[in-house]
């Protein structure tokens, strides 16, 4: 559900998005994340992208939800979220507090191949695959800094762009979140 | 003990402590309706599903237990939606059962098939598929448990029919386990605190009672607080009963058809004192302009509930006659006396108050030759002539306001109405279920003409079933609350609205029903028509009450307006456009 449109571009923009980064623990069972997104939608809560697998125990999965929280209440989310029964822990990541990471899988053009590494190098990203004239490259990094990357790769013809939307955790020195809400 | 998933169910029903059912059977859930037939729990047969949930509501609203409905898949599940949706906005404990096409069909568009817990996800509390009849006692405990705990809701168990019939071994678990379920139950001193000093130095302060003190079974402590702070109550059309309307500090109810103390008391408090209510936009108005110079006290178990539309000086997540009984001991003085002389001087705004009450009381005029017959006199002589503790049931629309406006509520529990959802046809069935839940107890259904004509079928399952609730239809021959706004707010075009007083025919189709059908045309026949439905239990009545179609409900905020706009009579309807966005 990652969108494409990028976050990092158009700085000042009044469309640009105000983003703040959930992160849920919920049960790891049949129809979560329809309710989720249910919720979502029905709340008239925007998400920006969506990320979803289970945790380290497979009762659980950990969600990390960005959502765009123009002309809504941060904290409205937070709790309606809270009040899912398989929703067992709902916390708000700040972005300064927070690592945060998104992965891109990319069709690039590739007649010049080593101007593509030069660019996806920048960026620690390797090439999975490649023709004469295309390749695919893998990029993992801070969102914003895909979005740069992808602003770079665009020139070389982007013929298909699949983002997976951030996953975050907190960071270790950092407090805990105005909004932090335990079931 | 091995037991099918079906006698499971049963069984997990009758350890919930359900005595009575409301349903109807049908294919998919046809297993599970064979034990029915060996279970103590009584089963009434609707007649259509919808009829099922509002009985189960309205039993729900009288009893304080939660409801129990069942039906079968695909359009029986469809038809329970509405009453669904309704419990969830009105928060009434609910548990739904519906069948589904066995496991090995779902997904292949199967006969009745339908995703009844994808559609119900969004009206419901909380949902289950059960997948295999092992896990039958767990979800039924965990349903009962979430329906009736923390802020109370609708939670369906949709019941696939090859799960009915799997063999599974009986247990019955002694707790329920729901980690992410957690609801409120205490209080925090120091919003308790907060909130008594706000109440302490207030000088226009009033009581801003919700249903949530329903229930939380409230009413003696919210009596106590508000006697002992000497404060005027609000009583909302989910709490109309919660505090009696006989009392010298009741104001009434609120909102868009409220009595002008009351709205006008709110928007010029300085302190809202909110137990349990959800500044629903009916309240408010537009929320813009509610109440601007009031500090906000709110108490709500659902946490959800504080800053959704208005943002509370001080936030109270918890049990609402907690909430009271701890402001109650945090406000009594402790060497006793009167709590009031530690409080700021209120007595102007208490003469204010009594002056508003004097010069702006509800009134209508019923014209002495008997002609036209008003809808609010019919209440006002229901009122008188009926038990104390009658219970009341309205539909939705005019009728539902003026019984709400003209009724006096002395006890709790004794009104049950469609408050969120607005649901046309909820009191015929939901009358019913009330009876069904106080036998003992006079049940009259004062509903209109055309919410009678969307659930009346019921009243078949109330004869069969030997449930004699009475029905009063303030007949106006006309969608009356949409006909008064087409009236105010389109100009007088009439745009199907018009329903005929004589079609149906009420007193035929009661009879045919099995009831006693009654015609009222004039205010000489309302009294002895009255009596002689009160003296008639063993079966429904329904009588058919001729009232003037052009009677509008008064006072009237328009929607979207500010509750200082309220009209008080016809004499605002030039106003009434000019003051009113489009109405919603």
């Amino acid at each position: 559900m990652s969108s494409p449109q990028s976050n990092g571009a158009g700085a000042g923009s009044p469309q640009e998005p105000d983003l703040h980064i959930f992160a849920a623990i919920v049960e790891n069972k049949f129809g979560v994340l329809a309710r989720i997104a249910g919720l979502f939608s029905r709340r008239g809560f925007n998400i920006f992208s969506l990320a979803v697998a289970p945790t380290d125990d497979p009762e659980y999965s950990r969600i990390t939800i960005v959502v765009d929280v123009h002309n809504t209440d941060v904290t409205q989310i937070a709790k309606q979220l809270d009040k899912l029964i398989n929703v067992i822990h709902i916390s708000e990541l700040h972005p300064s507090d927070s690592m945060e990471r998104e992965l891109m899988l990319a069709r690039v053009g590739a007649v010049d191949l080593a101007a593509v590494v030069d660019v996806i190098s920048e960026y620690g990203g390797e090439v999975l695959d490649h023709t004469d004239d295309e390749a695919i490259v893998s990029v993992s990094a801070h969102p914003d800094r895909l979005d740069r990357c992808e602003r770079q790769l665009r020139p070389f013809g982007l013929h298909v762009l699949q983002r997976t939307g951030r996953i975050a955790l907190r960071a270790l020195d950092a407090d805990e979140p105005a909004v932090g809400i335990t079931s | 003990m091995e037991l099918t998933g079906a006698q499971a169910l049963m069984r997990s029903l009758e350890m919930s402590g359900v005595e009575v059912m409301f349903g109807l059977p049908g294919g998919a859930i046809l297993p599970v309706y064979d034990p029915v037939l060996d279970s103590p729990i009584r089963h009434v047969l609707v007649r259509h599903e919808q009829g099922a949930g509002h009985m189960a509501q309205g039993y729900a609203h009288v009893t304080g237990k939660p409801g129990v409905a069942m039906v079968t898949s695909g359009p029986a599940a469809t038809n329970i939606v509405t009453p669904l949706c309704d419990a969830f906005m009105d928060s009434i404990p609910m548990v739904v059962v519906t069948g589904q096409v066995a496991m090995s069909a779902i997904g292949s568009d199967a006969f009745q098939e339908c995703d009844t817990t994808g559609i119900t996800m969004a009206v419901t509390k909380h949902n289950y598929l059960v997948t295999e009849a092992a896990d039958i006692p767990r979800i039924v405990a965990e349903a009962f448990h979430i329906a009736t705990t923390g802020r109370p809701g609708p939670v369906l168990i949709d019941l696939p029919k090859d799960v009915s019939n799997e063999m599974m071994t009986w247990y019955w678990p002694d707790s329920v386990e729901l980690p992410g379920y957690r609801p409120r139950s205490g209080v925090d001193p120091a919003a308790i605190a907060e909130a008594a000093e706000l109440i302490r130095t207030a000088q226009r302060p009033v009581i801003y009672a919700g249903g949530g003190l329903l229930k939380a079974r409230a009413a003696e402590a919210l009596r106590e607080l508000a006697e002992m702070c000497d404060i005027h109550v609000v009583t909302t059309l989910m709490a109309r009963g919660v505090f009696p309307d006989r009392h010298r500090l009741c104001l009434g109810m609120p909102g868009m058809h409220g009595n002008y103390s009351a709205v006008t008391a709110m928007q010029q408090a300085d302190l809202l004192i909110n137990l349990g209510a959800r500044f629903d936009d009916r309240v408010t108005g537009n929320p813009a302009h509610f109440a601007p110079g009031a500090k906000v006290i709110h108490v709500d178990i659902d946490p959800a509930e504080h800053g959704k539309v208005r943002v509370p000086e001080v936030a109270i997540a918890g049990d609402a006659r907690l909430a009271v009984e701890a402001l109650i001991a945090a406000l009594r003085p402790a060497g006793g006396g009167d709590a009031t002389d530690a409080m700021a001087d209120r007595s102007a705004w208490k003469s204010t108050i009594s002056g508003w009450q004097e010069q702006y009381p509800l009134q209508y005029d019923q014209p002495s030759s008997g002609h036209p017959l008003k809808p609010q006199y019919v209440v006002e002589q229901l009122r008188d002539h009926t038990p104390d503790d009658t219970i009341v049931v309205a539909g939705v629309g005019q009728h539902q306001m003026w019984a709400s406006q003209f009724w006096k509520f002395d006890y709790p529990y004794t009104w049950v109405n469609s408050g969120g959802l607005g649901t046309m046809g909820f009191a015929v069935p939901a009358a019913i279920g009330a009876k069904v839940g106080q036998p003992d107890r006079t049940v009259w259904a004062v509903d209109g003409d055309g919410c009678f004509q969307m659930t009346a079928q019921e009243l078949i399952s109330a004869s069969a079933e030997n449930i004699p609730v009475k029905i009063a239809i303030l007949n106006n021959a006309y969608l009356g609350m949409v006909r008064q706004w087409q009236e105010l707010f389109y100009a007088e075009r009439y745009s199907e609205v018009y329903l005929s007083a004589d079609h149906p025919d009420y007193v035929g189709w009661a009879e045919a029903m099995g009831c006693t059908g009654i015609r009222v045309e004039s205010a000489e026949e309302v009294v002895p028509a009255i009596t002689k439905a009160n003296s008639i239990n063993d079966r429904p009545v329904v009588i058919d009450f001729r009232v003037d179609t052009e009677e509008k409900v008064y006072p009237m905020v328009p929607a979207g307006g500010s509750n200082d706009d309220i009209i008080l009579g016809p004499e605002g309807d030039a106003d009434a456009a000019l003051k009113g966005s489009a109405p919603s």
